[in-house]
């Protein structure tokens, strides 16, 4: 902290000012920033220029920090439904903390006692699941996930089951070296800033930058070249690039070799019950979540088979060839070779929309850039299997995708294209191609595991396995002696194998049902679940609201913790009053989703510039708390007593197990703070982090920052620091065995578990182990004659995660939405610019106004998410533009397929992962009847919450004098 | 004669808003501020920026160019917005060129936004002075700030690093060499007003490959196995005497 006197210009007066450094948080960004304080007011937010996330940067939402600290909208005390009143009414009464603390022991202590799966706890936010998840497993409850599932899930698990990390916070492209860099899916966010500040270097630097979307904003608006394309077919462009490449021999064949399982030999007998997989040639009992050397290749000098790794071996790609044994044997390569052979440039071209030839130059630009382009860094390193490099190479094409290529029940199978595609260009972990950040690369899959059956929870035992997990076959499903769903969202099941970040857009819907079966509790944390975080959102408004025969709630408790009053805290029993991120204690942590860098781990910590509002209390301390009054054995000694004072105090000391050295933060451990990574609990490291930016920043030595799924240096390091548990080569998979598994199970060919009859189809379809094109599930069960259009969102920048939308600075530049439709579309239906009209899926319709747009392909319309809003919510008049002139498309959409074959409330998911395919709804729009003047559906407003600040009819904000009742 | 301005690079600007906001609340608990919002949290809010980003479509599909353009008071070398006003109010700063309005002379007249080509000045509904872009005065020659932060909030907060300050008369500056060999341009210099901001163009890199390009001696196809289905029928090597 620094402290300084400002004076005005003339001299007159003098405002006390302090500066203070934290972590921001108006987006899971996380950049560094510096808080000027006059009389204890916020003056400035400033970007940190020694934070090495944002380098002294800061966007839209990161300068209206002072907005989001002073809102209206803030709730300042716990509160309750006032009895009698209706969920969603929004009449509550104030209650005291120790009244709130009390019913929530009482009710949770009894669920604990008895049935903890009857609790619940779904989280908004997934950058602090290392403490809700902790708290979930040490409740018991195996109902627990954070927001990915209807999120990101398939960019996390599509590329991490393929290549061991993925984009974001798990790695990303390298603009700093790269030469051409590709951009599929994303709009405006994920990453943010420093997804800005590496674009304009790479520009500048003289870079090609080609944006595929269907939609040209953002940083798509500054592309060398927009490809636009429809929605849901990525994975078609993705294999007939891939074909394109294989085809001419623009891949790197020598990376394919060494680094991935291509030349691997699998097993291509049908009658085999290995059929499909990689030939061992000694099979030791496989432990350990590492891919053993014990598979083959076909040596091509001496055409016999010979082990993986031979010195001097060169092996075969393509072809055929038969074992000693009489095994028909192929290399990986030839079934991917044979598997994209029909998707030919000209195949995708009547799918995606985009041109035959364009897709030829694009697979052309890739590999002549990526083969004739090389980087040669002067970087000795060795490899795990001790052979020495002089220099680190590096093929200069990288990408980045997001939601546009994950939000769609085809992600999973797209995404895996992708990370074939990124590896044949043997751009993995190598400069100006795609880099991993701390903790990853990790294992495929990685090694936390869920618990896997019903007698894995138990009445006040902790959950018997991790939350949320990487299943590696099919005995790692969550599933009972049925093979059916043990969890709430049905995670980890048959119907999505591979759900690790569970299905939040499922649980309001299931546990309204019953099916699995009922709950008692939900614990919703900053989630908007009763609007733009939800599927279906009218239905599932009324589900929260709904009732048994005899009265009682169908879900019996709903509590909410938020800072915001939002259309969810509205459904709530019980409010908890959250902090903003100016007023707490936060760990972006190494156990988490930390903020690491490419060269090196990183995290970071906030630290409180501002004591909390009225009596706001983050909902870190709430968990500690509870935690501790239900004698969770992670928060309490074994007498039973206290274990933390507080949160901070629980950062320090917790350790992931007696004396392991590795707690939430891995920066100044130690006694003195002489350790990172690893070290005994320092117990001056609250105050270390605020001496040094309220960041740990480490930097590996240059010859550990590449190749890092095969540097010996590296994973060695990353063992010895407790990063990861083998320090085995992580090889790409280009084929997937461990989907392969799942296929054999459902095929019958297995001893082990294996799916209910009537998903059998299902698995076995959609666990390939190489990549596939398939039309979104929606869309098949859809009239596409009756509804032509794609419809899909994005979030704008200024307003990149829904948290601030009623910011009074923000929402002066994004008050309302629009439908964004191209002048093509809008024409054929007699639609003008600017006219009212009914956009309407098979699950409802929405009244909304028109955009025309050149920048959007003519099958697709899209608008800007969660800009609407319901009346009177975030404490906004309601009358204001969010609620009559904005607009939610989530009412078209559907949290639940059409039933079919694969059963009758099959999640609107990718049937791998179980990600909510928010963008494969169709559409069709129409002009409304004349005289139309507000969107529609409208909801009746609700009433500020008590305790709430008063709505401003006006303000002039100047720090140090605001709130003594300037512009009231 | 210096004269500071601003040079903002469209080939990089993403349009995220951030000189928007890091413009206000610099601006609003400062010398200028405070900057007014009415109706914050109802209907039709409306408030007082010195910068605004207005986006643009360029073309027609599939030929479409999304153009993001950020807008402030362009500090003009002659600056029309000066001489109609009455009472002196708007004047430009001899030592660094700085166009700005001194409150206590203002009388709400709106001359000076009517003169102006560029719609850059905005009136403060509430107290009914005109008010623009201050070049953050009150930031750049502050000593106590750090020498490389002394920039105007939208600088220093750019996440593009879209937006260049500088001495647009010294020749050697950052700003008068991207002007120079970026293709800096004035806007509407038809009106002789001589802007002092200036905006750098959409550059595009393409890429051309060559056939032969395609066609390698080190092509990895080389390595396999490519021989077609040897024939036991018969050849022309039968046939031809």
């Amino acid at each position: 902290m620094t402290t300084a006197t400002t004076d005005s210009k003339d001299g007159s007066t003098t405002l006390h000012e302090e500066v203070r450094t934290t972590t921001c948080y108006m987006c899971a960004c996380r950049c560094g920033i510096k808080v000027h304080l006059k009389n204890g007011e916020v003056r400035f937010i400033e970007g940190n220029a020694d934070h090495p996330l944002n380098q002294g940067v800061l966007c839209a939402k990161g300068s209206s920090g002072i907005m989001k600290q002073y809102s209206p909208a803030r709730l300042t005390r716990p509160l309750r439904r006032k009895a009698g009143a209706d969920r969603g009414a929004g009449e509550f009464e104030a209650i005291s903390w120790e009244e709130a603390f009390s019913i929530l022991e009482e009710r949770l202590g009894n669920i604990r006692a008895t049935d903890p799966k009857k609790f619940a706890l779904f989280t908004g936010r997934d950058q602090m699941q290392a403490l809700t998840g902790l708290f979930a497993r040490q409740f018991g409850t195996p109902n627990y996930a954070a927001h990915g599932g209807f999120c990101s899930v398939n960019m996390a698990a599509g590329l991490i089951y393929t290549i061991g990390g993925s984009f974001w916070e798990f790695g990303g492209p390298d603009l700093d070296r790269a030469k051409l860099f590709v951009m599929l899916g994303t709009a405006e966010d994920h990453h943010s800033n420093p997804m800005k500040m590496a674009l304009s270097k790479f520009k500048r630097d003289g870079g090609r930058f080609i944006s595929i979307n269907p939609v040209r904003t953002g940083y798509s608006s500054i592309a060398d070249e927009w490809v636009p394309i429809r929605p849901g077919t990525d994975g078609a462009l993705l294999l007939a690039l891939i074909n394109e490449i294989i085809k001419q021999g623009l891949y790197d064949r020598e990376f394919l070799v060494n680094y991935s399982n291509s030349a691997e030999l699998v097993n291509q007998n049908p009658d085999s019950p290995e059929y499909g997989m990689f030939v061992r040639f000694e099979v030791p009992p496989e432990e350990g979540c590492f891919d053993p050397q014990n598979k083959l290749w076909w040596d091509r000098e001496l055409n016999r088979p010979v082990s993986t790794q031979t010195p001097g071996v060169e092996p075969r790609l393509l072809g055929e060839f038969t074992l000693p044994d009489g095994t028909p044997v192929k290399p990986a390569f030839q079934l991917l070779s044979e598997r994209v052979e029909h998707y030919t440039p000209d195949w995708a071209a009547g799918i995606t929309g985009i041109p035959a030839a364009t897709i030829k130059r694009l697979a052309h630009e890739m590999g002549v850039t990526a083969r004739d382009q090389k980087i040669e860094l002067p970087i000795a390193w060795t490899d795990v299997w001790d052979n020495e490099h002089d220099t680190v190479t590096g093929n200069p094409v990288a990408f980045h995708a997001m939601r546009g290529l994950a939000a769609h029940s085809n992600g999973f199978h797209s995404i895996r294209a992708l990370g074939i595609l990124m590896s044949l260009l043997g751009t993995i972990d190598r400069p100006g191609g795609f880099r991993h950040k701390a903790p990853f690369p990790r294992p495929i899959p990685p090694c936390a595991k869920t618990a896997k059956g019903p007698e894995d929870v138990q009445p006040n035992t902790p959950l018997n396995g991790m939350p949320l997990g990487w299943p590696a076959d099919p005995d790692d499903l969550f599933v009972d002696d049925q093979g059916q769903p043990v969890r709430i969202d049905k995670a980890f099941s048959w119907e999505f194998p591979l759900s690790v970040h569970g299905l939040m857009h499922n649980v309001i819907t299931n546990a309204w049902r019953g099916d699995p079966y009922k709950i008692d509790t939900l614990l919703i944390f900053m989630a908007n679940m009763a609007w733009n975080s939800t599927m279906n959102t009218v239905e599932v408004r009324k589900m929260l609201n709904d009732k048994e025969e005899d009265g009682e709630y169908k879900i019996p408790f709903i509590v909410v913790a938020d800072a915001f009053q939002s259309e969810m805290t509205a459904f709530a029993d019980l409010i908890l009053p959250d902090t903003t991120y100016l007023e707490r204690h936060d760990a972006m942590s190494m156990l988490d989703r930390p903020i690491s860098e490419f060269d090196g781990p990183v995290d970071s910590v906030r630290i409180p510039v501002l004591p909390p509002t009225g009596e706001c209390k983050p909902f870190q301390e709430v968990l500690i708390e509870l935690g501790t009054r239900l004698k969770l054995p992670a928060f309490t000694t074994a007498e039973g007593k206290r274990k933390y004072r507080d949160y901070p105090d629980f950062i320090i000391n917790f350790e992931t197990a007696p004396g392991s050295g590795i707690g939430f933060l891995a920066g100044w451990r130690g006694k003195g703070g002489e350790k990172s990574m690893k070290g005994a609990p320092n117990s001056n490291q609250w105050q270390m982090y605020e001496k040094n930016n309220c960041v740990f920043q480490y930097h590996l030595p240059k010859s550990y920052q590449y190749m890092r799924n095969w540097n010996q240096g590296y994973l060695q390091w990353a063992q010895a620091h407790g990063m990861t548990r083998h320090a085995e080569p992580i090889n790409i998979h280009i084929y997937s065995e461990v989907l392969q598994k799942f296929r054999l199970a459902a095929q019958g060919k297995t001893d082990g578990r294996q799916p209910p009859e009537h998903l059998k189809k299902r698995v076995e379809t959609y666990f390939d182990p190489l990549p596939f094109y398939y039309e979104p599930l929606e869309a098949t069960l859809t009239d596409k004659h009756k509804y032509p259009l794609s419809a899909i969102t994005q979030r704008p920048m200024a307003m990149y995660h829904s948290w601030d939308s009623q910011n009074a600075w923000l929402r002066q530049i994004h008050a309302y939405n629009y439908l964004h439709m191209n002048p093509l579309a809008a024409r054929a239906q007699g639609i003008g610019d600017g006219d009212w009209i009914w956009v309407e899926s098979q699950w409802g319709k929405v009244r909304c106004l028109a955009r025309y747009s050149e920048a959007v392909e003519p099958g697709t319309v899209w608008t800007w998410n969660a800009i609407g809003k319901a009346a009177g919510a975030w404490n906004l008049s309601p009358e204001a533009n969010e609620a009559t002139q904005g607009f939610l498309l989530n009412h078209l959409i559907s949290e639940e397929l059409p039933p079919n074959e694969d059963g009758e409330h099959i999640s609107n998911s990718d049937p791998v992962t179980g990600q909510a395919a928010w963008y494969d709804v169709r559409v069709r729009i129409y002009k409304a009847k004349e005289g139309a003047h507000d969107t529609w559906p409208q909801f009746k407003a609700v009433p500020p919450a008590p305790g709430t600040p008063p709505r401003r009819p006006w303000q002039n904000y100047f720090a140090g004098v605001f709130r003594k009742g300037e512009g009231k | 004669m210096t004269q500071l301005a601003l040079v903002i690079d469209l080939n990089v600007c993403v349009g995220c808003h951030a000189c928007v906001t890091s413009c206000k609340q610099w601006n609003t608990s400062g010398e200028a501020g405070p900057l007014f919002d009415d109706n914050p949290y109802g209907r039709d809010p409306t408030g007082t920026f010195f910068n605004r980003v207005q986006t643009y479509e360029v073309g027609e599909y599939p030929c479409t160019e999304t153009l993001h353009f950020p807008k402030s008071c362009l500090h003009c070398e002659d600056p029309p917005c000066v001489p109609v006003c009455p009472t002196g109010a708007s004047y430009k700063r001899k030592e660094d060129g700085i166009v700005l309005v001194d409150y206590d002379k203002c009388i709400g007249c709106k001359y000076c936004s009517w003169a102006c080509p560029y719609g850059a000045r905005e009136l403060d509904e509430k107290q009914q002075v005109m008010k623009k872009c201050t070049l953050c005065v009150d930031r750049i020659y502050d000593t106590r700030i750090p020498e490389d932060r002394r920039k105007p909030a939208c600088v220093i907060s750019c996440p593009t690093s879209a937006r260049l300050f500088g001495d647009v008369h010294d020749p050697e500056s950052d700003v008068s060499i991207a002007i120079r060999e970026s293709g800096g341009y004035p806007l509407m210099p038809e009106w002789g007003t001589k802007p002092s901001n200036h905006y750098l163009p959409r550059r595009k890199t393409k890429m051309r490959i060559h056939e032969d390009e395609l066609v390698r001696a080190d092509n990895p196809l080389r390595k396999e196995d490519i021989r077609h289905e040897v024939s036991k029928d018969a050849t022309l090597d039968d046939w031809l005497m």
